[in-house]
């Protein structure tokens, strides 16, 4: 209980060095360019391949279950967008990134850590804390809601293709997706998104940014970021969607 | 010139420092030596503020670092350059973004003029078309020519090194502690190093402190170490059978 009191006192004394004015503007958008292609392009394939496939196997499921001839065939698309755009692109595929993003930063940052390499930067005057973690929070607060809006589209093709192999046309699969689209609910996506972008950075870079020892601490932190990330995310997910939904 | 004043600093139950006082000369070779675990590293980490001192100053030039708000250390800090064990260079970036960094950070100078830095800087250590290369692709020794050339790069009041020669070959060793040698001499810097090679001792020591049980046991210049008759002092400085004889010649 102690230890976990005192790390989230740690994390939010981190929190107020990073956000701290940069020292120099220049060099700070650089490194949010560098952070955008590692964290959010360098996902896009993942993303992608994870859509396209859970879209179609979706829409197999639920025409699997809704194999009743009084319901409409159209169903299953609705079915489909609804799962896609309200938990599985958003909170699933953060998720997912949690895993690939969040183990890749504690690792960067908590081999920088037992490397001396944070030391460099303090010594050199940089506030090491804002240099390397803001720009990895700005990248992914800004870039993964564009992941969630393609993974959102692949899915619903992936969907589209699904439905071929069960025998629902396209003209249904199309009529269920367009069917009584609530425009809310892609604001209430992209929230939660722009919500699990900060915590995966966040809590990651914190694991990274207090690793004690070496190598076999650099894995630890590394796991540590993974879990707690994902723990932290959907203890959230929850909070949001009471907010917004319920 | 830098002072520490009766600095203490415990690890749990461990106290690693002693009340410890010392004063680096001004523009010359600093060598704080003592064994492996004898808080050499520590007493380093504690006057560059990246660990705090339970009690006790640090100044430099009369200026009271332990008592300085964080902005302060910052600006203090660009007076310093430090030379860590491993070297500290950033993966991600080639020898001369890595030497780039700092300057174009802090000097308010073109890039032309902080390029004609680097390259000016990579001539001083012998390093010359190494700009593009990655640190995963240098030697041992060009590493520590790299991480001196970085440090430097925004011409340093003071140079701190921890163990620069850890690692390395005999001759390579000699290369370095003559290079850190050079630079302290031509830009009037105060150097310290932290180091257990005795042969840096003997190669490059303006003034040598000696850490045993977490105090200053012995300060001396390398003639007042060749002729001392403190006990702790020779058991550490002439351990090998090598320097044994060398002192019975002497």
């Amino acid at each position: 209980m102690f230890t976990a009191l005192k790390n989230i006192g740690q994390y939010f004394m981190m929190l107020r060095r990073v956000f701290s004015i940069p020292e120099k503007r220049t060099i700070f958008y650089k490194q949010i360019i560098l952070e955008i292609e590692k964290i959010g392009i360098n996902s896009l394939g993942i993303v992608l391949i994870i859509s396209l496939f859970v879209g179609a196997v979706v829409t197999i499921q639920t025409a699997f279950n809704l194999s009743s001839p009084f319901l409409p065939k159209y169903l299953i698309g609705l079915a489909t967008r609804d799962s896609l755009i309200l938990e599985f692109s958003p909170t699933m595929i953060c998720l997912i990134l949690a895993g690939k993003v969040g183990s890749n930063i504690a690792s960067e940052i908590g081999s920088m850590r037992v490397t001396e390499q944070i030391d460099a930067l303090e010594i050199m005057g940089v506030n090491s804390a804002n240099f390397l973690i803001l720009p990895k929070i700005i990248a992914a607060m800004f870039f993964f809601p564009f992941l969630v809006i393609i993974s959102m589209g692949i899915g619903m093709f992936g969907g589209w293709l699904g439905s071929i192999s069960v025998d629902v046309t396209t003209a249904d699969f199309l009529y269920g997706l367009k069917y009584e689209f609530n425009p809310f609910y892609i604001t209430y996506a992209l929230t939660k998104t722009v919500v699990f972008a900060f915590i995966i950075t966040s809590v990651s870079s914190f694991y990274g940014y207090f690793t004690k020892g070496g190598a076999l601490e650099v894995g630890v932190s590394s796991t540590k970021a993974v879990v707690y990330s994902s723990v932290v995310l959907l203890i959230f997910n929850f909070i949001l969607t009471q907010l917004l939904l319920a | 010139m830098i002072t520490v004043e009766s600095i203490n600093k415990h690890f749990g139950e461990n106290h690693v420092l002693k009340d410890m006082s010392f004063a680096f000369e001004p523009g010359k070779t600093n060598l704080i030596i003592g064994e492996s675990g004898s808080g050499k590293t520590t007493l380093l980490k504690v006057m560059i503020g990246l660990y705090e001192s339970d009690s006790g100053v640090v100044k430099y030039d009369d200026r009271n670092f332990t008592e300085m708000h964080f902005k302060a250390r910052k600006n203090l800090r660009k007076e310093v350059g430090m030379l860590f064990q491993g070297g500290a260079l950033f993966d991600y970036m080639s020898v001369q973004e890595n030497i780039i960094f700092p300057l174009n950070m802090f000097a308010e100078k073109s890039e032309e003029e902080n390029l004609e830095r680097v390259n000016f800087c990579l001539n001083r250590v012998n390093l010359e078309n190494t700009n593009s290369l990655l640190p995963s692709e240098l030697s041992g020794g060009m590493k520590k020519r790299v991480a001196i050339a970085r440090a430097i790069a925004l011409n340093p009041k003071y140079l701190l090194c921890d163990e620069p020669n850890s690692g390395l070959d005999p001759k390579t060793s000699i290369l370095i502690d003559n290079l850190i040698q050079e630079i302290t001499q031509e830009y009037n810097i105060t150097t310290i190093i932290n180091s257990h090679d005795m042969n840096s001792v003997m190669e490059i020591g303006d003034k040598i402190a000696f850490i045993h049980q977490g105090k200053i046991w012995w300060s001396g210049s390398k003639d007042d170490l060749i002729s001392c008759e403190n006990k702790e002092l020779n058991d550490f400085v002439f351990a090998s059978k090598l320097f044994k004889r060398l002192r019975k010649k002497f």
